[in-house]
């Protein structure tokens, strides 16, 4: 492929329980203000931000058009904006289709959600099963991520014992992330006492309840050059569905993940890379989806953790979606901790000398849609 | 300049009606699907990507792709969710129009679909606004602002006939099309009865001038050019498209009359690609018209022009399917209107016209260019230009 695109810089929020002092369009302008100020950016017409992406949620935010309530934070005023309904990671995925189509040579992505608004973030999940079959026996995403949960656990031998120190270890990571607010440390034994949510999945070893927005700038080689001397290339990306019905699937197979993976590696012209973000929103997804991105074989979660994986390959070094990202903005906020990797801005969790990453967002009940994204810096090109 | 051309190969639509209680979402679905990988002559094994949208709080489905695999096709596939509101249907022609474009996919299935039955649409509409700052008055697209505006502008009886006239073409137009929701069979001779008789909405906007509910969906297939000719399909090709927003609230930037986004699009859309007589170049226009009022005065914008010109083409009849500028041969919005799907069969029918593959209701002339717009959100616009011949790519230079 000739054309390329690069992230050309990136911006948060900070992640906290409850952002009760501001609001959506406040969390929005915080990003956008900090992108205009890095790269010097404008809304000029013809040489300024002109094509927005825009991730949120219309069930999260309780209203419909969600991206309606930001057009004039994100600057859309006059110009276009489109909202990607689905892990932010995908957001990621249209931006580079945009810039690689000629359509555009600059995109802002710009995602939002304040999980702390609807009553219940259980109750969201719930109503994206079928009326008919799943919705009466009551599903939601936490109760699908236990089915998913149990046949791992049945297949791999996976111990409690060993998720608990998942969660340990994603709240140490997330101490070296300053924008990652109010997560106290815990130990093991707090993990296993924490309440039953969906056995064998406990409290701690779900995602808290996050509000946070993020976003970033995407442009194409010839704009990069000139709005930032650490481009971050975006060389691969795959995404794929599962079957949507639970008893339809093989929960274990990592069929959607693989698939994106191996769309993305073959794209990035090889799989391996120096960091990996992967979006872990319950601590038995960070062995299952290591599995999927071929981080260890099938089957092999278990024993990747017990002999340290995690650290050796450099995963989640911020503490993953485990320590707290809106779900639909999860693989956004790791596309985002992968680039601060390659543009060595990680502070205390920078790994020396990156210049690949891999980062992971997944979408739908138990992972039914998985996108991954292959980045490199100029030294990884 | 664009990467690759893109041409639409396919395009499904389902029969649609206020009430489609035999099935379900992903079956219906899956009646648009079937319908538009036949007119492609592929399997869904042919495609590359499933791009899907529709205005989720509607249904209150959440993430409604996951469940809609079972019926769109995508399971082992990659795919992305894109909305905008009632311009996601021509949002996600942008969407596949940039995934085949980029290099990114070949073959790329792109699906709007709603079923307004199962939710309450106002009532979702009315939500959109903001809760601190005005949501006890936000009324969705039910406005007689317009209506208000061409009655002082133009007089009442002159204003309120072309408004009735637009809506007696749409219908005319409708009674030719198998998939259109409503087709009355209005005559010009109901017009003044029309007029004087039907019940108020807001104002002098009517229900008959009122767009529909309606339960439907509309798939397409968009092809990178080499598979195209691979293939020897006749094609709809991308030439161009614009999308614009505007803030919500509507007096963010003080009360100055700006100019419309559909005015705004259009300009932009005909400036770059060398349109400088848009009734001479193109040769029929799918409209996203909510209502007949909107689409009056819309055609004023959209066409460029002042006065009262708009008018004279609707007195004129140049608007009918056999007149001078075909507007919505198809019926238009105010005939159906899945909301999802809505905007997407503007491009569908535009690109039926340039395939000539519009059955009764295509137009009999020759012509080269089709346009299609989109509306949603806060009047934001999408308008999409298709051309009969592939358009100039990089990749056809290189």
């Amino acid at each position: 492929m000739t054309k390329r695109a690069a992230i050309c810089a990136v911006a948060q929020t900070s992640y906290e329980r409850d952002k009760w002092y501001i609001r959506h369009q406040g969390m929005v302008w915080e990003v956008v203000e900090q992108l205009l100020k890095s790269t010097g950016l404008d809304y000029a017409e013809d040489t300024g931000i002109g094509q927005i992406v825009t991730v949120s949620d219309d069930l999260f935010d309780g209203r419909t058009i969600s991206d309606a309530a930001v057009t004039d934070a994100v600057g859309a005023h006059f110009r276009a904006e489109e909202k990607v309904s689905q892990d932010g990671a995908m957001a990621v995925y249209y931006a580079l289709s945009l810039i690689l189509s000629g359509h555009t040579d600059l995109v802002l992505i710009v995602g939002h959600c304040k999980e702390s608004q609807p009553g219940s973030r259980r109750l969201v999940t719930h109503l994206a099963f079928d009326p008919f079959f799943t919705r009466p026996v009551g599903l939601d995403y936490v109760g699908a991520a236990g089915l998913q949960a149990q046949a791992y656990h049945a297949k791999t031998g996976l111990k409690a014992e060993q998720l608990a120190d998942v969660v340990v270890r994603a709240r140490k990571n997330a101490a070296k992330n300053p924008q990652i607010k109010d997560l106290p440390a815990v130990t093991a034994a707090d993990v296993l006492a924490s309440p039953m949510l969906a056995d064998p999945i406990r409290e701690l070893m779900m995602y808290p309840v996050t509000d946070a927005a993020v976003g970033m700038i995407v442009a194409s080689e010839e704009r990069a050059k000139k709005l930032t001397d650490k481009p971050v290339w975006i060389t691969g990306v795959g995404c794929c569905y599962d079957s949507f019905f639970l008893g339809d699937r093989d929960l274990t197979s990592n069929f959607a993940l693989k698939n994106a993976a191996k769309r993305a590696y073959a794209m990035a012209g090889g799989d391996g890379a120096d960091v990996y973000e992967l979006s872990d929103m319950y601590a038995y997804q960070m062995p299952l989806w290591a599995e999927g991105l071929g981080l260890c074989g099938a089957g092999e979660g278990a024993k990747w953790l017990a002999a340290g994986g995690p650290d050796k390959k450099n995963v989640n070094l911020a503490g993953g979606t485990l320590a707290g990202a809106p779900m639909i903005l999860g693989g956004l906020t790791r596309v985002i901790e992968a680039a601060l990797q390659l543009r060595g801005e990680a502070g205390a969790r920078q790994v020396r000398g990156a210049k690949r990453a891999v980062a992971h967002g997944s979408t739908g009940p138990a992972g039914q849609h998985h996108t991954v994204v292959a980045l490199a810096n100029e030294g990884g090109r | 300049m664009k990467h690759r051309n893109v041409g639409i190969i396919g395009v499904g639509q389902t029969v649609h009606s206020s009430h489609r209680e035999d099935v379900n979402q992903p079956e219906l679905i899956h009646e648009a699907v079937t319908a538009a990988l036949a007119d492609a002559g592929m399997t869904m094994a042919d495609v590359d990507c499933v791009v899907h949208g529709n205005m989720e709080l509607f249904e209150m489905i959440h993430q409604p792709d996951m469940w809609h695999v079972i019926g769109d096709g995508a399971y082992g596939k990659p795919g992305i969710r894109v909305t905008t509101g009632g311009t996601t249907g021509a949002t996600l022609v942008c969407a596949a129009d940039a995934l085949v474009a980029s290099g990114l996919h070949d073959i790329v299935l792109a699906i709007g679909f709603e079923k307004l039955q199962e939710g309450h649409t106002t009532g979702g509409i009315t939500n959109m606004a903001d809760p601190l700052w005005g949501r006890e008055i936000q009324t969705g697209a039910l406005t007689g602002m317009t209506a208000d505006a061409m009655i002082e502008e133009f007089g009442e009886e002159r204003a309120k006939k072309a408004a009735m006239k637009h809506r007696v073409i749409m219908d005319k137009h409708a009674m030719k099309n198998p998939y259109a929701h409503r087709r009355f069979g209005f005559t010009d001779e109901m017009i003044p009865a029309m007029i004087a008789n039907t019940p108020p909405l807001v104002g002098d906007l009517t229900i008959v001038h009122m767009c529909s509910q309606s339960d439907g969906a509309c798939a397409m297939i968009f092809a990178a050019e080499h598979v195209v000719k691979k293939l020897g399909k006749k094609a709809a090709w991308i030439q161009d498209h614009v999308t614009v927003h505007r803030e919500e609230t509507f007096n963010l930037f003080g009360n100055h009359t700006e100019v419309s986004t559909m005015r705004y699009a259009a300009t932009k859309l005909f400036g770059r690609n060398g349109i400088t007589d848009p009734r001479k170049q193109i040769g029929v226009f799918e409209m996203y018209d909510p209502s007949s009022w909107w689409g009056l005065d819309w055609t004023r914008e959209f066409l460029l022009l002042s006065g009262d010109e708009h008018l004279k083409m609707v007195e004129n009849g140049d608007i009918g399917i056999d007149g001078s500028f075909p507007i919505n041969p198809s019926g238009g919005v105010v005939a159906s209107n899945p909301i999802g799907a809505t905007a997407m069969v503007r491009v569908a029918e535009a690109a039926l016209q340039i395939r000539g593959l519009a059955g009764e209701r295509q137009v009999k002339r020759d012509f080269d260019l089709a346009l299609a717009s989109g509306f949603g959100g806060t009047l934001w616009t999408v308008l999409v230009l298709l051309a009969k011949n592939p358009p100039v790519s990089e990749e056809a230079q290189s």
